[in-house]
């Protein structure tokens, strides 16, 4: 037998939609060898899903294959009866899936959901079935798991409900998993568990991983092969060596030069121009050539075909008719950094000890009986014409910060001082009147847009409320302009939102933001919902729109490679409180905080690995956090004094505080 | 989850007190005794005495919210209203216009009430989940199809039709079972098949295609294409995934409905003779008898309260997910 | 003398208020867009065609007036009628006069009941009498076949006339609205004028649908049933929806102690069973009404007024479905991060709810609408028939059933009155169910609407 597990021939799939046949999947191949991660990669749209799906016939109703060969060890698993197609789901090509709180089945226990899989495929049931089941659930790394097994979805964590999928699909041995984003959906924390764990058990059993990402570090980091996807074809497809050292495709290496870095701080990162094409029509020539700036006139017209390069490296590319390209230059990292040291330029948000407290209710008369508190405690200060990152996990409170500092919740302590006044104590028209000041940018851009609005309405709508930019006709002018600084057309005014893409709504949002000439714009993960090449649209934006306005933003994201590339300072948030705060060279450069560490550590890195800090479990609960230090059950560092009090804030330098017990007043100079 | 139950029990309270003040509103303020008194002695007999004797056999006799003769505390207890609504919360309705006592009656009427609604209501839950789930099964075949098709239909059809078509074809065509009337015991049986029957027809097109919806939204969820990766069969997905799911939502909005079986179904008793509770209702509205429409207001609400509650207690024991929490 | 009823101010309003909306709908793609989703669907269409059938008959009998009485010969002032009219009774002169004695069945000619007849010769004789208007025309009774035949005939020459015309109208409204499946539209209008053409037709002749026990052409009164459903079906909502919008945004925009008073609210009116609350009201409006005889300038008046009251009765009754469910989809919303956007822009509570929420919701508030029509329809006709329903000089499917259904007892059986009332209502609330099924589909297909008066328990 070949080491060939799976391979997939001219594989095409189509999915009705009310305007039209959409060409979700154009006729691709490749193939999984046996004991190999290969990694399907793209952005949203480009029928990596779809490929996945179609591979177990999966494919929702309104999609069908329409032609193409999947040979699992050789036999058309797309010739097969659908009773023996579901022999083969499960057993020897097995799936999971990229949510995995809506994945499991929310009304049966984790038990069951392993255990019909044993019974299905290997007819196994009663107590072997279980003493399996609990077996899996041990390989998948869940703490007492016997106590796991009758417990339901909702009482396990994002990552403990991915382990859960895991166990199930590597439940009868397969030889082949289909992991689809799998970790999309997880914290980078937990992301880098389930990484490591995906990456021992395929060693492990030797199975072949298909592994379905739009993130090119999580390739670096996993895979063996890589295939690109653009537009329902694989447009490159090479060893990883061969990919990260020279990628042959116009759009792979638009990728990479669109992920922001540190190095790129200086300059302005490459972005794709427009969007994936539509998959409704017919293509004639190159799908990407619309978008590629090397594109030359016969792309227009010839449909290019993969081109085999000298390794196997494979590229559907016209140039590379020519040959392969070189490696991409070093990028060239410019001596002048831009200013890190606070204290050039006066303060403009002063929040101290800001608490958000939510009361939980319970008992006969809803008597408050705790509080989960979101937000305990944070103290920071945003300078003029300069970023701050909030940085942390999901739950940690980094979101309730921004919506209380905007008024959007009503705080339970602490001042928010700004222009001489405490807007936490403000209420009423004196609040309202001072909202011309801070504004806000969402990270959903299909939520931050009222669809029934018209976008000249959308951006008016503020300096109406707020009586700026005079009459209507200086109104107008207004939107004029404000639309050229976001870079959309001006006819843009009629139209509504949906007639915009992701990206394209979010310069609709930071345009509706600005039409009040605030100083300040809160950014909520304004990128996470985006792709790669588009979010590195809207970061050149924000900062050019910085350098020309001397906005200051308060950039809440747990992303933190976009904290590298945008910040100016840092604050690292865990449960409810900052940890870490300083400029970005001093806690993404040298973290002091374990926590920080860890999650330094946890971010998949393109070139080179860091060496990792693996964090144990999960984000504990705000309603009941650990005493004193919140981090100490997890931080590999812990002291026996940790778990008593919550330490003292520690100057290490005049831009720079920690909050752990490493770093003890006393002792700071030292450490320094 | 117990003080959570003993909430809702008090909460109950104020509802039945807004109960009873809109129908003392609607009874005695827009009309007020005099009004009612004349209606119901009829034209001919209607002189200043009469009307007198009518309103203080029925307590109607004291001023109808404030009592200003009164001393103390009786200003506010001296009144109709007070009278009336002490009573209703001891379950005290009084006696109807032909001097019967609502409460026994209700009582004696209760049975044939349940007699008719519990089989109604079991044998059209379980034809039209099986219906549903049979449509979902088929989903986007001509058996759906036509199956939807058919519950439109169905639920287009007005249930007096339902009754009367039902009595004529099986009763005076076919002769298979008395057109109406009932005897309790045994022979009860024969007098209930037919509306039993009716009525579990009358209700298939609405549920089944309500059903039929939730299963389809089940069907479309996450978990289920996990279920099919695992490569169980069609039938192992439906029964042993989307039934569950589907079922929360079925029973709980079922339970609410169980307690509203005592007050009897309306048109079914009255069509067919059947001493219960839904004809006392319908008799009482067309003799205009207020007494017994109050009682049964009161009644009514008290029991939607108890489905209130126990749907809520039905929730935390299908759903894990409410019941751990 | 033209008469103005309530409710035809409130129907003409209504038509306004939809031709209105349907000009700001063509003004704007994005409400335009679920509606021509809807009229892409042959169920919606061919449901439309039937409908408008129904209100086209609805209007015309929502335009009333008193005819003028015989001049007198001095020239005195105009005399009018106490007889309030509508152009439907108008255009039906000839079914709305001939009333024969009683029962007689559908296009026949003699009485179903047998009389004394008194021969000539001065015998008296037990038979079934000629009718006094059914077949009154025809010189011999074995002509009645061929009459028959040829006004069918001729009916159905009428209806392929105006197909025929239709189906080339078609070709053109195609050439502008290609999505559109005009061959359902065209179906549907067959199906409506085949039926109705020869019973137009045959209506000048004989009484179509036999007569009832009073001898009133049945199918006069189910086409004037028509007018009290479709009133039912909209006025209610006219009612039902300021409520429903208003309490259900409220409690879902502004929470706290304006929540819990609305909710205690229409828990308190949910927890008295429907039709009881409903008769209850009925009841307490009828002893009003008929305790103030001088309100009302005639028998319509006063008949109108009932059918009035038993719509805001039943609005005020049934708005509780509509705010709940705005309720929740208002807290939703306010989530929503374009809401909190305008929040953070300073823009105030009243416009937060004006721009933001409502042109939001208002998808569930048409589908609210539609959804309840057919709901309403039924349940005037359950109402009816306990008595609690319209006036009984109203003709509505609720009172033809209700004195219709004792007659099923007889031998042989009279079963066309309530062949009849079941087949427009069929119809009617058919076409209604599936256009809002269609409408549903088109706007929101998340949306549940239950019918929320469900009057039959």
């Amino acid at each position: 037998m070949s080491d060939i597990s799976l391979a997939v021939e001219g594989l095409a799939t189509r999915i009705d939609t009310t305007a039209g046949e959409l060409r979700a999947v154009d006729g691709i191949d490749f193939e999984l060898r046996r004991g190999e991660c290969f990694a399907l990669v793209g952005e949203s749209g480009c029928g990596k899903s779809m490929t996945a799906l179609s591979l177990l016939r999966l494919l929702p109703e309104a999609g069908r294959i329409a032609s193409g060969r999947v040979l699992l060890e050789g036999h058309d698993l797309l010739a097969l009866p659908e009773a023996a197609m579901r022999a083969v789901r499960g057993r020897r090509v097995a799936m999971i899936f990229q949510e995995p709180s809506t994945a499991l089945n929310p009304v049966l226990t984790v038990g069951r959901q392993i255990l019909e899989v044993i019974d299905r495929h290997l007819g196994i049931g009663g107590e072997e079935a279980k003493v399996r089941a609990l077996a899996l659930l041990d390989s998948v790394g869940i703490p007492d798991a016997a106590r796991r097994f009758d417990e339901y979805p909702f009482q396990l964590s994002g990552g403990l409900k991915q382990r859960v999928m895991i166990a199930a699909a590597l439940a009868a041995d397969p030889e082949v998993l289909v992991a689809d984003e799998p970790t999309t959906a997880l914290d980078v924390t937990i992301q880098a568990q389930i990484l490591e764990l995906l990456a021992r058990l395929q060693a492990e059993r030797g199975m072949a991983l298909l592994l379905i990402t739009h993130d090119l570090a999580i390739v670096a980091q996993m895979a063996h092969r890589v295939a690109v996807m653009y537009a329902g074809q694989i447009v490159e497809l090479a060893t990883r060596e061969q990919f990260f050292r020279a990628p042959q495709h116009p759009y792979s290496r638009k990728l990479f030069d669109a992920v922001p870095t540190p190095e790129k701080r200086s300059g302005e990162l490459a972005v794709i121009p427009g969007q994936v094409p539509s998959l409704l029509g017919e293509f004639r020539g190159c799908r990407f050539a619309e978008r590629c700036d090397e594109a030359f006139e016969r792309c227009k017209w010839v449909a290019p075909s993969l081109v085999a390069l000298p390794g196997g490296h494979l590229s559907r590319c016209l140039l590379r008719e020519k040959g392969p390209a070189a490696p991409p230059g070093e990028v060239t990292v410019l001596a002048g950094k831009r200013s890190s040291t606070a204290g050039e330029s006066d303060v403009l948000l002063d929040v101290a000890d800001l608490k958000v407290h939510f009361p939980i209710r319970r008992g006969l008369f809803k008597r408050t009986v705790g509080h989960v508190k979101a937000v305990d405690g944070v103290s920071l200060q945003i300078r003029e014409g300069r970023t701050l990152a909030l940085v942390g996990e999901s739950g940690c409170g980094k979101t309730t910060v921004g919506k209380a500092i905007l008024r959007l919740l009503a705080p339970t302590g602490g001042t928010v001082r700004y222009g001489g006044a405490d807007l936490a104590a403000l209420s009423g028209e004196d609040l309202r009147l001072r909202r011309r000041a801070m504004q806000i940018v969402f990270q959903d851009p299909y939520a931050s847009l009222n669809p029934r609005m018209r976008v000249g309405d959308i951006l008016a709508e503020g300096m109406r409320a707020l009586g700026v930019g005079g009459d209507e006709a200086g109104r107008a002018a207004r939107i004029g302009v404000l639309l050229d600084q976001v870079g959309l057309p001006r006819d843009a005014v009629e139209r509504y939102p949906h007639e915009f893409s992701g990206g394209q709504r979010q310069r609709i949002a930071i345009a509706r933001a600005l039409a009040v000439e605030p100083r300040l714009i809160i950014c909520d993960e304004p990128t996470s919902a985006l792709d790669v090449s588009v979010q590195a649209q809207i970061l050149n934006l924000l900062r050019e729109l910085q350098a020309r306005l001397g906005l200051a933003y308060l950039f809440i994201t747990h992303n933190l490679s976009v904290v590298e590339y945008l910040a100016h300072d840092v604050a690292v948030m865990y449960l409810g409180r900052i940890v870490e705060q300083g400029t970005v060279d001093e806690v993404l450069g040298s973290p002091r905080h374990p926590y920080t560490e860890a999650l330094l550590s946890a971010v998949p890195q393109i070139e080179g690995q860091r060496r990792m800090v693996r964090l144990s479990g999960d984000l504990p609960s705000p309603a009941n956090p650990p005493a004193g230090c919140h981090f100490h059950p997890r931080c590999p560092k812990a002291l026996p004094e940790c778990a008593r009090d919550w330490p003292e804030t520690a100057r290490l330098s005049p831009t720079r505080t920690v909050n752990c017990l490493l770093y003890r007043a006393s002792s700071a100079a030292s450490i320094n | 989850m117990f003080a959570y139950i003993v909430r809702r029990v008090l909460y109950a309270v104020p509802i039945l007190v807004g109960v009873n003040l809109l129908t003392f509103l609607l009874f005695f303020v827009v009309n007020t005794p005099e009004d009612m008194a004349r209606m119901q002695l009829g034209a001919k007999r209607v002189t200043p005495e009469a009307i007198e004797k009518w309103k203080a056999e029925r307590g109607y006799d004291k001023p109808l919210l404030w009592n200003a003769q009164a001393g103390g505390a009786g200003k506010a207890t001296q009144t109709v209203f007070f009278q009336k609504s002490v009573r209703l919360f001891a379950f005290d309705f009084g006696a109807s216009e032909d001097k019967r006592d609502i409460a026994s009656e209700i009582g004696e009427r209760m049975w044939p009430s349940l007699a008719l609604a519990v089989p109604v209501f079991l044998v059209g839950l379980a034809v039209c989940v099986s219906f549903a789930l049979l449509m979902a099964f088929f989903r986007a075949t001509y058996l759906d199809l036509w199956g939807v098709v058919l519950c439109v239909a169905m639920m287009s059809i007005s249930t007096l039709f339902y009754i009367i078509g039902g009595q004529y074809l099986l009763s005076k065509l076919l002769h298979l079972v008395p057109i109406s009337g009932y005897q309790g015991g045994a022979d009860a049986l024969r007098f209930l098949f037919l509306p039993v029957f009716i009525g579990v027809v009358a209700g298939i097109g609405a549920s089944s295609r309500w059903y039929r919806t939730l299963f389809l939204e089940e069907m479309g969820r996450d978990y289920v294409r996990t279920a099919r990766a695992k490569g169980l069969a069609e039938r192992a997905v439906l029964f042993g995934h989307v039934l569950q799911n589907a079922l929360i939502p079925i029973l709980t909005g079922v339970v609410a409905v169980i307690p509203l079986l005592f007050m009897g179904s309306l048109l079914t008793e009255s069509f067919f003779g059947i001493p219960g509770l839904g004809s006392y209702t319908i008799d009482a509205i067309q003799a205009q008898d207020f007494a017994v429409v109050r009682a049964m207001v009161f009644i009514g609400s008290v029991f939607y309260i108890v489905g209130l509650i126990l749907t809520d207690i039905s929730y935390t024991l299908v759903d894990p997910r409410i019941r751990l929490q | 003398m033209p008469v103005l009823l309530a409710t035809d101010v409130l129907v003409w309003l209504l038509v306004a208020a939809a031709a209105g909306y349907a000009l700001y709908c063509r003004r704007h793609a994005h409400l335009a867009a679920p509606w021509a989703r809807v009229f892409r669907s042959p169920p919606a269409i061919a449901s439309a065609v039937v409908l408008a059938f129904y209100v086209g008959v609805g209007l015309l009998d929502s335009l009333h007036y008193r005819p003028q009485l015989p001049q007198k010969a001095d020239g005195g002032q105009k005399a009018y009628s106490v007889e309030v009219l509508s152009v439907l009774d108008w255009s039906l002169a000839h079914l709305r006069g001939r009333n024969e004695k009683t029962y007689s069945a559908p296009l026949a000619i003699r009485s179903f009941a047998r009389e004394q007849v008194e021969l000539p010769g001065g015998k008296i004789a037990r038979e079934f009498p000629r009718l006094q208007f059914g077949g009154a025309h025809l010189a011999k009774e074995e002509h009645w076949a061929s009459d028959v035949g040829w006004r069918v005939f001729k009916g159905l020459g009428f209806a392929a006339a105006i197909l025929l015309a239709a189906a080339i109208g078609m070709r053109i409204l195609r050439v502008r609205w290609p999505e559109v499946p005009w061959h359902a539209a065209v179906w549907a209008l067959g199906g409506v004028l085949v039926l109705l053409m020869p019973a137009l037709v045959l209506s000048g002749g004989y009484h179509v649908l036999g007569t009832d026990k009073v001898g009133n052409d049945v199918f006069y009164q189910a086409l004037k049933s028509i007018r009290t459903s479709l009133v039912i079906g909209t006025v209610t909502t006219l009612v039902l929806l300021p409520l429903g919008i208003a309490l259900g945004i409220m409690a879902g925009y502004f929470r706290g102690w304006v929540d819990d008073l609305i909710q205690y609210v229409y828990t308190t009116l949910n927890s008295i069973p429907g039709v009881l609350l409903i008769a209850a009201s009925v009841l307490m409006m009828q002893v009003v009404i008929d305790r103030h005889p001088e309100w009302f300038a005639t028998a319509a008046h006063r008949a109108d007024a009932k059918l009035l009251v038993l719509c805001a009765i039943l609005g005020l009754t049934s708005w509780t479905g509509l705010a709940r469910l705005l309720r929740g989809e208002t807290l939703k919303l306010s989530e929503l991060e374009y809401i909190q956007a305008a929040h953070a822009l300073g823009v105030r509570g009243g416009r937060v709810i004006s721009r933001h929420i409502l042109p939001n919701v208002a998808h569930i508030v048409i589908i609210a609408m539609v959804m309840d029509f057919s709901g309403l329809v039924l349940a005037e006709a359950v109402l009816s028939y306990v008595g609690v329903g319209v006036d009984p000089s109203t003709s509505s499917f609720g009172t033809m059933i209700n004195s219709a259904r004792m007659e099923m007892s007889r031998e042989p059986v009279v079963w066309w009155a309530l062949a009849t009332a079941f087949c427009f209502m069929f119809v009617l609330v058919l076409a209604a169910n599936l256009f809002a099924d269609a409408v549903r589909d088109g706007f929101d297909p998340r949306v549940r609407v239950g019918a929320l008066a469900k009057a039959a328990a």
